[in-house]
């Protein structure tokens, strides 16, 4: 026997012809460009990415050779951003050392955010006792200043740029586990998840199918944030010799070598602080048009 | 409606508690707990549709959600089928729960917005195993055909679906693994008054076609009036009474019973009738009144009903009241 059910007329059914992923992202996209600030951030960014896929097509010199004779020369037509004090062209130093500071960002970064997501995933999902001990563990690593939990890791590990990043991402574990856990929360407690248990799904199907991609977005921000951080960081460390050793081009330890001329030859720190400041900037602006994009209070 | 003597009953709540802790501010305080739902028992009929009324904050969605298991009750036992779910282990309780369905009350929460509806259908069935995959699109074009949606619907997102129509795709999930029973939480109250009465002509249907058993958990008395067989009022974590619908809506026993009908409004202006207005608020569940937990704000209350807790009687055929004066009380 068949049923008559009466259809109610789809009311959508008219926008058929766009593909609904497509239209988010379009609409995303629409807000993303609203915000003047988040385009200017994320063109430095791809800026930057640029140089360091191609740095070795930009590059007018190499970035090690050594040339004594022209040492601690100011910008000029051959050096645009002059030399540093072992003679090497500082344009194509900046350039390599993109692709030093900026794979240092995002190794530290996507280190950070996998442990911390399950982390906070787990101790969000499960709740109860291993929430508590979980969370107490990042409390723990949060009680410790950055820096200071970085220089310990490079204490115990030895300084080197890997070193460098393992320190940097460690650091970010417990901001993205609790990020994480407090939307883990918000989600779980949703109907959907509720009806997706009672039709017997185990909890790792529950856990990365059903909530991990519906709390992306606030990961996604906070990533962008981190990398601002992480690169800071790791120039920092770098700077106080702990992390990329000095022949290689890594900003921090270029500024650190700047550092001794800062009144003769001003320049040499100048620049690959410039270089650090304009991507750190464009991470942090592009980080806050991505939160704002995100909001759902900002769509129409 | 037939008698319910001779019918087979599906499930039998027995004496289902479900106490939550409450968060004390001081470690040597005592701990203390809502009671949520205090000693509830009732039994369930194949293919029939009981619905639990009560004003919010009187256990009946906290009841459906013990029945399904998705929070573990303090104590009791819940039969299904003849056995206790309580004592299943995690295996079988999941094989289970193909038989034992539910709909919720938000049906913009009751979706994952990133998956479109086949993702929805089709997960249900392989995760229940009840279709083999080459014949799901099938299943899932049925699927939509039972609960009035085009066949376009299935790669579309619920963000693209009206109220009404993400309903229909909450109860297409939950027929997908051929359930016998299906819990409807509130599963009208988020839409209009209009796809109200579609949802629930559906509903009926669909209970017709394939001999479903429904747990009707509503606070709206006439949508219960609309698609009841028996109707169970609860009142501070407990019950007070069960009756078949017509026996309950006509001749209520129970005071608060009478008080919440009387709640109804009525189309008709010559018809006179008196609204009982209760005193007072609902008490907390934290610390219910003794004896009855109505006597608060009884109007008939005695010194008997503060301190001695009346028992679940049937007074009638099929009519069960807890309360110690109901046989005397004004009709």
């Amino acid at each position: 026997m068949s049923v008559e059910v009466k259809t109610e007329q789809p009311t959508v059914i008219t926008q058929s012809i766009s593909n609904p992923k497509e239209s988010k992202l379009k609409d995303f996209l629409s807000i993303l460009m609203i915000n003047k600030a988040a385009m200017v951030g994320g063109i430095i960014i791809l800026f930057y990415i640029f140089i360091a896929l191609f740095a070795p097509l930009l590059a007018p010199y190499s970035p090690y050779d050594i040339h004594l004779e022209n040492k601690l020369m100011p910008p000029s037509a051959d050096h645009w951003l002059g030399t540093d004090d072992k003679g090497r062209d500082i344009l194509s130093r900046i350039l390599y050392g993109s692709r030093l500071s900026m794979g240092v960002g995002f190794a530290a970064v996507l280190f950070g955010a996998f442990f911390g997501i399950i982390f906070g995933l787990v101790a969000g999902y499960y709740g109860k006792w291993v929430d508590s001990i979980i969370m107490r563990m990042m409390d723990i690593m949060l009680a410790f200043p950055g820096i200071l939990l970085a220089l310990a890791i490079i204490a115990a590990l030895g300084p080197s740029l890997i070193n460098v990043t393992i320190a940097v991402g460690a650091f970010s574990v417990p901001l993205f586990a609790r990020i994480v856990r407090g939307s883990t929360l918000e989600v779980k407690r949703l109907e959907y998840i509720d009806a997706i248990r009672s039709l017997g799904a185990n909890d790792l199907t529950i856990i990365f199918k059903h909530i991990f991609p519906n709390i992306l977005s606030p990961i996604i921000v906070q990533g962008t944030l981190r990398l601002a951080t992480a690169i800071l960081s790791a120039a920092g460390l770098s700077f106080l010799g702990l992390g990329a050793q000095p022949p290689s081009p890594e900003w921090g330890t270029m500024l650190s070598i700047g550092r001794d001329f800062l009144f003769s030859a001003p320049y040499v720190a100048l620049f690959p602080g410039l270089a650090i400041s304009i991507l750190v900037l464009g991470f942090n602006i592009f980080g806050d048009g991505l939160r704002d994009a995100f909001d759902p209070r900002m769509k129409k | 409606m037939e008698t319910t003597a001779e019918k087979k009953i599906i499930l039998e709540v027995d004496h289902l508690k479900q106490y939550f802790k409450v968060k004390t501010d001081s470690l040597f305080k005592p701990k203390t707990f809502v009671k949520a739902v205090d000693d509830v028992s009732f039994q369930l009929f194949e293919g029939e549709t009981l619905s639990i009324v009560g004003e919010s904050g009187c256990g009946k969605s906290t009841t459906g959600r013990a029945i399904l298991r998705l929070d573990e009750p303090t104590d009791g036992q819940i039969f299904f089928a003849g056995k206790n779910i309580l004592e299943l282990s995690k295996k079988e309780m999941r094989k289970l729960r193909g038989d034992l369905q539910v709909i919720f009350q938000d049906p913009f929460a009751s979706l994952n917005p990133r998956q479109t509806v086949k993702q929805i259908l089709d997960e249900a069935m392989a995760i229940q195993e009840v279709v083999a995959k080459p014949q799901r699109m099938d299943r899932m074009l049925e699927l939509l055909r039972y609960v009035g949606l085009p066949p376009e619907s299935l790669d579309r997102y619920p963000h693209e679906f009206s109220g009404g129509q993400r309903q229909r795709i909450g109860i297409a999930r939950a027929l997908a693994v051929n359930p016998k029973l299906i819990i409807c939480d509130e599963a009208v109250s988020a839409l209009d008054v209009s796809i109200q009465a579609q949802i629930l002509n559906l509903l009926k249907e669909l209970q017709k076609q394939f001999q479903l058993t429904f747990l009707f958990i509503s606070h709206d008395l006439s949508v219960v009036r609309h698609i009841s067989d028996r109707v169970m009022v609860m009142y501070l974590g407990k019950v007070v009474e069960i009756a078949e619908k017509k026996t309950l809506f006509d001749s209520p026993l129970h005071p608060y019973t009478q008080a919440l009908l009387s709640s109804i409004p009525t189309l008709d202006p010559t018809l006179k009738r008196e609204r009982i207005i209760l005193k007072g608020d609902v008490p907390s569940p934290m610390n219910p009144p003794s004896g009855c937990r109505f006597h608060t704000r009884c109007p008939f209350a005695m010194e008997k009903c503060k301190t001695e807790e009346p028992a679940l009687k049937e007074l009638d055929r099929n009519h069960f009241v807890s309360c110690h004066i109901a046989e005397n009380l004004p009709q």
